[in-house]
């Protein structure tokens, strides 16, 4: 089945359907992770976008369950340049087509991907819609244009409410799995977290236990006097999608959770709310960061550390009052990448120490989490 | 962090000649590791024995030393430029090897030399598989279980405790030699001793094997403040068991899940550091089991190597020159990427496209050698090709592979008919005649054939469970081998009309080659071209920017692809195409990639903007930063005309330099000038010329040249004519071949009937050439350079020291010539300047001459670039392909201040290098088909030494004294007296067998008699097994049967005795053995022979 990409600029690509039947609309970005689809097409993070993978085959190693980031794909559509017919690897359980299909997921292949990438790099992220059709002629692409034009800004728009679990639960301790790296310190005993989700990805979730916490997952709107009503060891700031300017409500109890000095963790969308919390602003990215490769610098030592990424808003360092400080910087931008609280146990990355996809480079946050419990 | 301050002077160490296993990817991280030390400011001394590479070019570094690179050798350079520090790791497992032996020597220690990039205990852990093995476990890392042995009962114990199949590895030795698989306890005895013996430390490691795990490699680096990145990961198609050299491979890794993948880069982390190379790249390779994920670490090179050169090229990440830049200290976040300009080196690139490596063999050479692939690597050169999927990029690697003829991959129709041919250059015969079991069999153990014999499967229906079950190879890569032999079949046979808008493009977009489709469905290829042309289809160019397009690219580093948007933006300047050589091969190796980068540098300093093409991942002229502009693409007409019709585009005058490159740029010379294009220098016409036997000798004819009797044959009876007309021996070869290829010297007729009935494909088009054979003349080799004007300039006039009917390349050679009267000198100096101005040459030109009874004859000449231009080039100090290169561009050789012939100023030996230790069985005997794959340069002011240095670069360390062996054919013996007595004079005891024996005692020499192999024990051969014979003589040649002498010569090899197969080789030796008595080593950077500066002794 044949398939049409329509851009808000009026850009066209035409290729193959290559997921569920149907149309798709978003903002289409691009990633650049050679691996790890299934952990992006899961990453609730990219809800209300539709991803582009710049690497050239994509499927080839199947989905397996346990490559899950979520219960179940959150991006509006996918972009590939080859999808693979077949699914090649022990661990497999099925294709990525049928997952696609499975999941209502409209996907494009065999379209000029690296045009596409290019594209978005210099003129920004755009909106764009996905459309599959048995015959071209069918299709009316300026129609399709005027679609992704009338498709939501990603600014302004809270995507948080669409992804967060609507009650509370505790994530049970369970065998990390032969691909878990042992952490390098555990706590002296199991700690005790409350976690914000704001689109959480499970191994956020994975590491936290493997490092020796039992985590509760509280919705995003839960008011912080319910976390701290239990008295949590630590809270935890999720990842999610969008833009975190119009999440007043979690501004507002992260605010209360610095205040309170409880020790306070936040990885993306969570340390870009920290940042407003503590005083900053956020701007959004022309195209983003997505993607495994994303050299990050600790100023502190200078190590150097290769991350996974997936954000297009980032935290102005010029904002910031004089008692945050900036931890860490990517290289390739030099836009913040952490952020820490002089004063108070607070700190935040905008990256992903989790991985999944990507390096493991970072773990050692979940350690400096355990040890600024530990040390109060 | 800035680059450390204690160092002022850094050594840096080649790799030494071009070898198995060791080829031009040493020249290409070596010349940019020279680059990078000195563009900071650092004394660069260079030692590499090779003069064929860039990176002893005398600008590269300060100080150049083209000497042996053994340890004496070093200690002296090192004594005589005390460096600060060496840099061990650019040169292959030979300069980790001589670190090594420094270290042990004491030579660092006394001269308080570091070393930088790697440490000696870094280089230990590596390189000793047990210390490596118990490393690795004490990380919590699997290995595959294994025990060490350094004799063959502990062998056997260690067998009988794993249980067969077992992997055999010697340790410390270079791409795997003496390695193997053993399936049973006899093969197992074989490969156990021979490992124990070609072990420099007589040991070898047997291991539990993991034949058809996945094979995967993972290129890292790491800088001081232990920073840690993937450079690029690679996956072997050929699973565990083959070689990776010899393993098509593919960039990225495509069938690992991130969970997968993520773990492997954790345990690489922990390996780097673990193995302790504190700054620098490393390659490590590990196997994982297909049924389970299980993920065993194979090994790690703690330093660059063919898959970083790979690497490197794959990803647009130059890992030498920065490995270099680390190894000063830098911290990888303050080295800028190159391509981005904006980003620094402190990332992992990441690749919006497949990269393909396909390995070349040249088993062709080698009749009597396993073509099996195992452990030890046996291909000698390998192309890359870049797609934007898998499919495009592996029938692109294909094409690439120039194996003489299009549809190689598919036993179609057309195929079936020449069935059991053997194949031209290289390809192997299609033979559909076999069964499924054979088929089976020869799927199940991998040879050079197993790609074609795969795609021979598909097509006859076989599914990819029962292939993936006989081969291993991962279904993911057959489901894509399946897809192309599927859109194959569709248009086969359909004619032009098969291919349809929606087909071609489909077509191309997999990566077929018009040549393909036109074999394919039935048509010509122009016809194919045409109908491709007037359906608007044609290549755009995409960019290797190491980032998937994130990030702007400024470096034009280019590949073909069938897809809307073109990244090529050329510009109106004026310009120059360079052809590459494609594959590295017997015959046509890195002489010919120095020539077209010394082009690439003159042409940009004429002013023009120069543009290269090749597919050969190895070399320099790949590296974005020889030309201006890098099209990584095959060398076929096809994608060259595409590459230039693209150029043009701009405006601006595009001409194409042709001559640089060997056979495979001047196949399509003609071509290319048909379609319009202008061929810079010496025109097609004139190549041809030259080429052409029949035109060529009236040529010389009216030139009053002499020339061998010669004649042509398509046929048997053709040919015994032409014999019967010039009388034997003759010389019999194929037009338009490589490297000697399927060229013999014919003794009798029964001999010519056979060559003419089996040995090749004579065609009216291709005739076989019959030229008389000058038995025992002297020969000669001749570079010049001739411009528009009609000047002549002779760059050096080559002496070989094997007498007439072995291979030019195969031959040692001295300038200036040694032992030639200068009058015959001046007729060749004056038949030089005729044939080139008749010839019409602008630019290089090469003629070989023989003198026989006074008589000077041409025997071949081409007026193109040769394998000893950079050979001559080193020794006067005179760059003449850069002239050349000047000279094609409309410049005179009196612009250039290039008046008089070349002198040099020194004595200058070339010594060739075979791979015949890979080849077990292989005869060591050398013919008029070129066998080797490299070459050295020894230099001194006489010419024993200079031999006697060329020698000891190949690694043959003529005695000083001892026992030689000597046995010759009859017609030697009267030649042999004096070079016997000679030996015996500077006190060598001689040994001989019966009939030589008798010969030399009548004239008065005291001899000892040995058996011959075939007369009874003890013989020859265990004399020389028992180490009781320090050099041998055996010349085979002429008339005689000279199987019986093989054991000897494989039994020298094998024991690393000397062994000279010719009389003036053997001459030569003896002049060697008594300079270096008299003399001593001595060594001479090339900036002082230039200089007139003398020599100092080691």
């Amino acid at each position: 089945m044949d398939a049409i990409l329509a851009l808000e600029d009026g850009t066209i690509y035409r290729g193959l359907s290559a997921g569920a039947d149907g149309e798709a609309g978003g903002e289409v970005v691009f990633n650049t992770s050679m691996t790890g689809y299934q952990e992006v097409l899961t990453d609730p993070s990219y809800a209300g976008q539709i991803v582009t993978m710049t690497c050239a085959e994509i499927g080839n190693y199947g989905v397996s369950p346990d490559d899950v980031e979520s219960r179940k794909p959150y991006v509006a559509g996918f972009i590939v340049r080859d999808a693979s017919p077949v699914a090649s690897n022990w661990r497999a359980a099925g294709t990525l087509r049928e997952y696609l299909v499975a999941n209502g997921i409209v996907a494009i292949a065999d379209i000029d991907t690296r045009a596409l990438t290019r594209l978005l790099r210099s003129s920004g992220v755009m909106r764009g819609v996905i459309v599959t059709a048995s015959g071209r002629a069918a299709l009316d692409v300026q129609a399709l244009v005027e679609r992704a034009r009338s498709m939501p800004q990603m600014e302004g728009s809270d995507l948080v409410r669409e992804v967060t679990t609507n009650k509370a639960f505790d994530w049970p301790q369970g065998d990390p799995g032969e691909f878990s790296a042992a952490p390098l310190r555990q706590p002296k005993r199991r700690l005790k977290i409350a976690a914000y989700d704001f689109g959480m990805k499970r191994n956020i979730l994975r590491r936290l236990s493997a490092h020796g916490c039992d985590v509760r997952v509280y919705p995003a709107s839960a008011p912080a006097s319910e976390l701290m009503a239990t008295k949590p060891d630590g809270v935890f700031l999720s990842n999610g999608p969008g833009d975190p300017a119009p999440l007043t409500y979690a501004i507002d109890n992260a605010k209360t959770l610095v205040e309170s000095g409880v020790p306070v963790f936040g990885i993306c969308l969570g340390h870009q709310i920290l940042g407003l919390a503590m005083g900053g602003r956020t701007f959004k990215l022309k195209f983003g960061h997505r993607g495994a490769n994303h050299p990050v610098k600790k100023l502190a030592t200078g190590q150097i550390e290769i991350t996974s990424q997936n954000h297009g808003f980032a935290v102005d360092p010029e904002s910031l009052p004089h008692d945050v400080e900036v931890t860490h910087l990517n290289l390739y931008d030099h836009t913040v990448e952490g952020l820490r609280h002089k004063t108070r146990p607070v700190f935040s990355v905008q990256y992903h120490p989790e991985a999944s996809p990507g390096p493991h480079d970072a773990d050692y946050l979940f350690d400096d989490f355990i040890a600024l419990i530990e040390e109060r | 962090m800035p680059r450390r301050t204690d160092l002022k002077k850094v050594l840096v160490l080649g790799s030494g000649p071009i070898v198995i296993g060791q080829a031009c990817e040493f020249d290409y991280s070596g010349s940019q590791a020279c680059k990078a030390l000195r563009a900071e400011g650092l004394e660069v001394v260079l030692v590499n024995s090779n003069p064929a590479t860039i990176m002893t070019d005398p600008e590269l570094a300060d100080r150049t030393y083209v000497e042996p690179l053994t340890p004496d050798v070093l200690a002296a350079i090192i004594e005589r430029e005390r460096p600060d520090a060496i840099l061990p790791t650019v040169g292959g497992q030979t300069a980790l090897n001589l670190a090594v032996d420094l270290a042990n020597a004491g030579t660092l220690e006394k001269y308080h030399v570091k070393l930088i990039g790697a440490s000696i205990e870094a280089i230990k852990i590596a390189e000793d598989r047990q210390l490596f093995k118990d490393a690795m476990r004490s990380i919590g890392l699997d290995v595959p279980q294994s025990g060490l042995a350094r004799n063959p009962r502990e062998a056997l114990e260690v067998a009988q405790a794993l249980g067969f199949p077992l992997v055999i590895r010697p340790s410390f030795t270079l791409g795997g030699v003496g390695g193997g698989i053993a399936y049973n306890i006899e093969e197992f005895r074989d490969l156990a001793e021979r490992g124990l013996e070609l072990s420099p430390v007589h040991e070898v490691l047997i291991e539990e094997s993991v034949i058809g795990w996945k094979e995967f490699e993972l290129e890292v680096m790491r800088d001081v403040a232990d920073n840690f990145v993937v450079i690029c990961s690679i996956e072997n198609i050929d699973p565990m068991g083959v070689h990776t050299g010899d393993s098509i491979t593919v960039a990225p890794i495509l069938t690992l899940s991130d969970k997968e993948y993520q773990r492997m880069r954790d345990a690489a982390r922990l390996i780097i550091r673990k193995v302790g190379v504190e700054t620098g790249g490393s390659n490590i390779q590990f196997a994982v089991n297909p049924e389970d994920g299980r993920m065993v670490v194979i090994e790690m090179n703690p330093r660059v190597s063919r898959s970083s050169a790979l690497a490197s090229k794959a990803t647009g990440f130059p890992i030498a020159k920065i490995a270099a830049k680390l190894a000063l200290g830098y911290h990888l976040d303050e080295i800028p990427n190159d391509i981005t300009r904006v980003t620094p080196a402190s990332f992992e690139p990441t690749i919006d496209y497949v990269v393909v490596k396909i390995p070349r063999w040249n088993f062709e050479k080698f009749p009597q050698a396993n073509r099996t692939l195992t452990t030890q690597m046996k291909s000698v050169g390998e192309v890359m090709a870049i797609g934007r999927t898998f499919k495009e990029a592996f029938m692109k690697g294909v094409r690439s592979l120039e194996l003489g003829r299009s549809g190689l991959l598919f036993s179609s129709a057309e195929l079936d008919r020449v069935s059991g041919t053997p194949g031209v250059d290289g390809a192997p015969g299609t033979n559909d005649i076999e069964d499924d079991g054979t088929l089976r069999k020869r799927l199940a153990v991998p040879t050079d054939h197993r790609m074609w014999d795969l795609f021979r499967a598909l097509n006859r229906g076989w599914s990819i469970e029962q292939i993936h079950e006989t081969t291993k190879i991962d279904p993911w890569f057959l489901r894509q081998f399946a897809e192309i032999c599927d859109m194959r079949r569709e248009v086969a046979g359909g004619g032009i009309g098969a291919l349809n808008p929606v087909a071609l493009k489909k077509l191309k977009r997999a990566g077929f080659g018009d040549a393909e489709l036109a074999l394919a469905v039935g048509a010509g290829e122009t016809a194919v071209r045409d109908e491709r042309v007037s359906q608007g289809l044609k290549p755009v160019y995409k960019r290797v920017d190491t980032c998937a397009a994130e990030f702007e690219s400024f470096t034009p580093y280019m590949y073909g692809t069938y897809e809307p948007s073109c990244e090529s933006n050329p510009n109106g300047r004026d310009k120059v195409v360079i052809l590459g050589s494609g594959p590295n091969r017997i015959g046509q190796g890195i002489e010919f990639d120095y020539c077209c980068c010394h082009a690439a540098f003159a042409l940009r300093d004429e002013g023009l903007e120069t543009v290269m093409i090749n597919c050969n991942p190895e070399t320099v002229s790949t590296d974005y930063d020889t030309a201006d502009r890098l099209y990584f693409q095959p060398l076929t007409f096809e994608d060259v005309m595409a590459v230039i019709e693209t150029e043009r585009s701009a405006g601006g005058d595009v001409s194409c330099l042709v001559q640089f490159g060997g056979q495979t740029p001047l196949k399509l010379a003609l071509a290319l000038q048909e379609a319009g294009v202008r061929i810079l220098g010496t025109s097609p016409d004139s190549i041809d010329l030259a080429e052409d036997r029949k035109r060529f000798s009236a040529l010389l004819s009216d030139l009053d040249i002499t020339q061998p009797a010669s004649g042509t044959a398509t046929s048997r009876e053709e040919a015994r004519a032409v014999a019967a007309r010039i009388s034997f021996p003759v010389v019999v070869r194929p037009s338009y071949v490589l490297g000697g290829r399927g060229m013999a010297i014919v003794y009798d007729t029964p001999t010519l009937d056979r060559y003419m009935t089996n040995a090749v494909d004579a065609s009216p088009e291709h005739p076989v050439l019959v030229d008389k054979f000058l038995e025992d003349a002297f020969e000669f080799d001749v570079d010049a350079i001739a411009d528009a004007t009609g000047a002549v300039v002779i760059g050096g006039i080559m002496e070989h020291i094997e007498e007439a009917g072995i291979h030019s390349g195969d031959s040692s050679c001295v300038v200036p010539p040694f032992i030639c009267p200068e009058r015959h000198l001046a007729t060749i100096r004056d038949y030089t300047r005729r044939i080139a101005r008749a010839l019409k040459v602008v630019g290089l030109m090469n003629a070989q001459y023989a003198i026989k009874d006074d008589v000077v004859y041409v025997l071949e000449v081409n007026p193109r670039a040769s394998r000893t231009v950079p050979y001559l080039s080193k020794a006067s100090g005179v760059p003449l392909a850069k002239m050349a290169a000047r000279v094609m561009a409309g410049r005179t050789l009196a612009d250039l201040g290039l008046t008089k012939d070349v002198e040099v100023s020194g004595v200058f030996v070339k010594s060739p290098v075979f791979p015949f230790v890979r080849f077990p069985g292989v005869d060591t005997i050398l013919g008029p088909e070129m066998k080797s794959t490299g070459e050295v340069m020894g230099g001194s002011s006489s010419f024993g030494v200079a031999f006697a240095k060329a020698q000891l670069a190949v690694g043959q360390r003529l005695p000083q004294t001892g026992t030689a062996f000597v046995s010759v054919n009859n017609t030697d013996k009267a030649n042999l007296v004096p070079i016997a007595r000679d030996l015996a004079q500077l006190g060598f005891r001689l040994v001989a067998t019966r009939g030589t024996a008798n010969h030399l005692r009548r004239n008065g020499l005291e001899v000892e008699v040995v058996f011959k192999v075939n007369e009874g024990r003890p013989n020859i051969a265990d004399e020389i097994v028992n180490r009781k014979i320090d050099l041998v003589v055996n010349t085979p040649l002429g008339r005689e049967s000279y199987l019986d002498d093989r054991a000897v010569r494989r039994a020298a090899m094998m024991h690393e005795v000397p062994c000279i197969t010719t009389l003036t080789g053997a001459a030569a030796a003896v002049s060697a053995i008594r300079g270096m008595r008299q003399q001593g080593v001595s060594i001479r950077a090339l900036q002082d022979y230039y200089a007139g500066i003398a020599a100092e002794s080691v």
